[in-house]
């Protein structure tokens, strides 16, 4: 059990450190937002998993419902994450701002 | 014939009667409710579903069950479902409610998979050495065939949550704009995902 929790969280750390790496990396605003917005869903997604199972060490009743609230934030993060990034996406258009094509240098 | 035409004739004066008071909007708030049983049930289906599941979510966040919190929660969600039945079950018919959330359930893992694969892409693009020479970011334009509001939603989330495509605007008709971070990401859409959402809908 200790360990498919660690492994949970080594690979959602993994993920994050993919999203902070990617951010840092990329060329520009759009190409920004493919790891900030999506390497940290998944990296939260098997996390959140890893610290639900680990909660669910001692079984009780009390245990089992925090477990539920975490699950419920897992579902509340993949609902607003896409949204929230299409939002930043779609003010970055509104902006006028063009998008980084192949050739460019980085901004 | 003639009760037939007397009872009408006796509506179109109670009608009458509220068109002059003002109260139009409640006759004709009334009128299917007792015209049509269909629409009662139209309306009790959606309102004990969302009843039920706001029942979960009360009890899964407060955790107690005492009489106390338990009533407060069983009005509150009453209230809540009232308001907002609509919302979440758009279509009228039991069978068919079941049948569609079954369908968007089996959708889910196929979402799952998909979602994990291209998270490893771009995370093999982000710590590539060479990344500035492998991305090539791009605008792909598509219109697709889904036709409810709710299956273009979902399809535009989908999109936006497989990474290395970021929804960048939808129409109400269908065209997509889609920021692909390379060629890989790009070139499937619509595709499989498509497909796969208009099952989850229907719109075979």
């Amino acid at each position: 059990m200790d360990i498919i929790v660690c492994l949970l969280l080594f690979a959602g750390l993994f993920f994050f450190t993919g999203g902070a790496v990617g951010i840092l990396r990329f060329p520009d605003f759009y190409s920004r937002l493919h790891p900030a917005g999506k390497l940290d869903t998944l990296g939260l997604l098997l996390a959140l998993i890893g610290l639900a199972l680990f909660n669910l060490h001692h079984f009780s009743l009390g245990t089992l419902l925090t477990s539920a609230k975490i699950i419920l934030i897992v579902v509340f993060i993949f609902l607003a994450s896409p949204t929230a990034t299409h939002a930043i996406v779609d003010a970055g258009v509104r902006a006028g701002l063009a998008p980084w094509i192949k050739g460019e240098k980085r901004r | 014939m003639i009760m037939w035409k007397k009872e009408s004739h006796l509506l179109d004066k109670k009608e009458q009667e509220n068109l002059r008071t003002g109260d139009l909007g409640n006759s004709n708030k009334d009128r299917p409710a007792i015209e049509n049983p269909q629409s009662r049930r139209l309306f009790f289906y959606p309102f004990f579903l969302t009843f039920i599941i706001m029942c979960g979510t009360w009890v899964v966040l407060s955790g107690k069950f005492d009489p106390f919190h338990l009533s407060l929660g069983l009005i509150s969600c009453g209230i809540v479902a009232y308001l907002s039945s609509d919302l979440l079950f758009s279509s009228p018919k039991i069978k068919g409610l079941l049948r569609q959330w079954a369908r968007f359930v089996r959708y889910v893992p196929w979402l799952m998979v998909e979602i994990i694969k291209a998270n490893l892409h771009v995370t093999y693009l982000v710590f590539h050495p060479r990344m500035m020479e492998l991305i090539d970011p791009r605008i792909v334009k598509f219109r697709s065939k889904l036709q409810s509001d709710l299956a273009l939603v979902t399809f535009a989330n989908s999109i936006t949550l497989t990474p290395g495509t970021i929804t960048v605007d939808v129409s109400i008709d269908g065209d997509f704009k889609v920021h692909a971070i390379d060629k890989a990401s790009g070139d499937p859409l619509p595709g499989a995902m498509e497909a796969n959402i208009a099952k989850a809908f229907g719109e075979v």
